[in-house]
């Protein structure tokens, strides 16, 4: 095959020893912020981006592989052994983990997640191989109008099938599509926004707004409501798995793969769904199905699959279209465009070998992390006791360096606090924060493509619907927006949901305990 | 932040009344940048201009901040976010916010001036004291030995000199 031929070449320019050291870095700080309480993959990747300055992009991309898969495995590490999973993907993975985990079985518990993580991880990256380009090629072809209402479809997906309250959803994507028009219009060179400052006048840097909504915005929420008493942290062992394990979590691992990688590839949202889903099927082919709820590694193993293989898939429409659809694909698409790679369908083209560098990296830092994880795992449990002053001291000091570094300006550290605030004012108001990162990365994209087309037809309207794929693509986009609205009309109201809380798109909670009430009972 | 002052941290049926702070934050937000985008100039051969979106985006914005509105009187309440080391239980501690801004703030207005290697070990030791640490002394050393050592990470390891400050020449 030609793609793997590329990929072949690819891992030939990943595989020298300098290269190794750079992925080994990567996977030991990604596990190391990770595995640290209240940071996600997604801020794992956005405070780490400043340590890739001045590497070359084969290197830098290395790292962030590195980063990326460290950061996600330091995640679930922390949802196991402490049950508050820090991020929505890993609420399904805390369930059975904890449970798991109190029962003295941490051990399996990690390592079921870490190999299941490789396995699905690497089907995932090689299933990207054959997709990224295919989609690509199609990609080329679509004009600007379809682009645009690709766009609009995206958008219209993470908006309203997250979150509790679509309301919110869509006051976030709005609030992001705000950020996004601030700085120089592409085609007239007007400064928009600007506050007549001329820090504003070019784009914001992406990597400023989501360091300053991920991590200052929850260092400043967690400083307004720091548990007064230390969380119980379950000592671990090394991991290991016996045949019984081993038997038990390998059919969820592929299960769990094949769930969450289709979730990833499209954009309806990462990888809420599909944990939930791979939970929910695991728990009904379970042979022991009393153990769900108290510690099954089913119910480990298949999530943790899910989670990873779709990761994996947000790759795809990534590099073939330049659309991220999860926090984390937004931030790893920011970082691209920081080596001034702009990810579309171009990108499979124009810089074929960095993709396949890139793809070959995500290869790489997925066998190291499984390589360095489990032994280590007992070192990384003890970071969880890490006093949290210095902790959350010490997440400011790095987001503050991470906006200053890369352009020495101290105006960009207010812009970090102005975001912060915007951060924990979304937490405080339970707005999401994936929709408002999303607007800010693709509303200028989305301004151009509409531009565009109206440019090609002589601003008449009627080009925005003039291609058929476009057409079918708001059909769908209006069916996300208007059969949910239907479904609840025809349900008996609910007064204390006015705007559209309700259950009927999965797993729309954010809260790992009612999540867990509801499935247990 | 002026918005978030008056929190209830019931979890009553009562209306949140700060929503209606946020309300009027994302109207002021929307009117913005509806004046912003009357003082934009159109090109040529430019049939949307750079208009249209800021003047799409900012109606929005007014519509969803009366939505917000009408959801907040018909008894809507956010379920404000949860995590590892958050315990919504116990009323929201602003002090703690304040002092964390107030240390960012100095930091924003001395970094260009004092370098960030002063800079730098204050935020560390600064954020560390306002979250409730009093181990000041070992807070110190450690934000020194952390600010130095990201200086000379980045300015060894990657070739970026961060502002040295006052101490030009010493480092």
């Amino acid at each position: 095959m030609d793609n793997l031929g590329l990929l072949a070449d690819g891992l030939g320019a990943a595989l020298t020893p300098e290269n190794l050291m750079y992925a080994a870095i990567g996977v030991l700080l990604g596990t190391f912020v990770g595995v640290l309480p209240g940071i996600g993959p997604a801020m794992a990747v956005a405070l780490l981006l400043p340590v890739t300055f001045g590497l070359e992009p084969t290197q830098a991309f290395i790292m962030f592989a590195g980063i990326y898969y460290g950061g996600m495995y330091g995640g679930s590490t922390t949802s196991i052994l402490l049950n508050t999973p820090g991020e929505s993907s890993s609420v399904m993975t805390a369930i059975e983990g904890n449970k798991m985990a109190k029962k003295g079985r941490a051990a399996q518990a990690l390592a079921t997640a870490a190999i299941g993580s490789f396995i699905a991880g690497t089907i995932g990256t090689l299933l990207v191989v054959f997709f990224a380009p295919i989609l690509a090629d199609f990609a080329v072809t679509i004009g600007a109008p379809s682009f645009f209402a690709i766009i609009v479809l995206a958008m219209v997906l993470v908006t309203s099938l997250l979150g509790e309250s679509k309301l919110r959803g869509w006051i976030s994507l709005f609030l992001g599509l705000t950020f996004g028009l601030i700085g120089m219009d592409l085609n007239t060179g007007q400064p928009r926004l600007d506050f007549g400052r001329p820090e504003l006048g070019g784009r914001l840097d992406i990597v400023i707004v989501a360091v300053g909504i991920f991590a200052l915005g929850e260092a400043l929420w967690v400083a307004a409501h720091l548990r007064r008493k230390p969380l119980e942290i379950i000592p671990v062992g090394q991991p290991w798995m016996g045949k019984d394990d081993w038997g038990r979590s390998w059919k969820p691992w592929l299960r769990g793969t094949a769930i969450g990688f289709p979730f990833g590839a499209v954009p309806a949202g990462g990888a809420e769904t599909p944990t939930f889903l791979s939970y929910l099927l695991e728990r009904k082919l379970a042979k022991k199905k009393d153990e769900f709820g108290n510690g099954a590694i089913e119910g480990v193993a298949g999530p943790e699959a899910a989670n990873n293989a779709s990761a994996a898939g947000t790759f795809v429409p990534l590099l073939a279209m330049g659309i991220p659809v999860t926090a984390t694909s937004a931030v790893m698409l920011a970082a691209l465009t920081s080596y001034g790679i702009q990810p579309g369908p171009q990108l499979m083209t124009d810089h074929s070998d960095l993709v396949w560098t890139l793809l070959a990296s995500l290869l790489i830092g997925n066998a190291l992390l499984l390589v360095l994880n489990l032994p280590l795992a007992p070192l990384w449990a003890k970071l969880l006791s890490i006093p949290r002053p210095q902790l959350y001291a010490g997440i400011l000091f790095f987001a503050s360096l991470g906006a200053y570094a890369a352009s020495q300006r101290a105006f960009d550290i207010l812009l970090l606090l102005v975001f912060g605030l915007v951060g924990f004012m979304m937490r405080r108001f339970a707005f999401p924060v994936l929709p408002l990162i999303i607007g800010v990365i693709l509303g200028p994209l989305m301004e151009t493509r509409f531009r565009e087309a109206l440019a090609i037809s002589g601003g008449d309207l009627d080009a925005l619907w003039s291609e058929k794929l476009g057409v079918g693509l708001y059909v769908i986009a209006a069916l996300v927006i208007v059969v949910p609205l239907v479904l609840k009309a025809r349900r008996p109201s609910n007064p204390s949901d006015p705007d559209g809380t309700d259950g009927s798109t999965g797993p729309s909670d954010s809260d790992g305990s009612d999540n867990e009430k509801e499935l247990v009972h | 932040m002026s918005t978030e002052t008056a929190v209830p941290e019931t979890r009553e049926k009562s209306q949140d009344k700060a929503q209606y702070g946020v309300a009027a934050l994302l109207a002021a937000i929307g009117a913005y940048t509806l004046y912003d985008a009357t003082t934009l100039t159109v090109g040529f051969a430019d049939p949307v201009g750079p208009k249209m979106f800021p003047y799409v985006i900012g109606s929005v914005m007014l519509v969803l901040a009366v939505l917000l509105v009408l959801a907040t009187l018909r008894g809507d309440t956010p379920k404000a976010e949860e995590g590892e080391d958050v315990d919504l239980t116990h009323p929201a501690d602003w002090l703690t916010v304040v002092k964390l801004v107030a240390v960012l703030l100095i930091t924003i207005a001395c970094v260009n001036w004092l370098g960030w290697a002063i800079v730098g070990a204050f935020l560390f030791a600064g954020a560390a004291w306002s979250l409730g640490s009093r181990t000041v002394i070992r807070d110190v050393l450690v934000g020194v030995v952390m600010s130095v050592g990201s200086w000379y990470g980045f300015y060894v390891g990657l070739g970026i000199p961060l502002t040295p400050g006052i101490l030009d020449g010493i480092l």
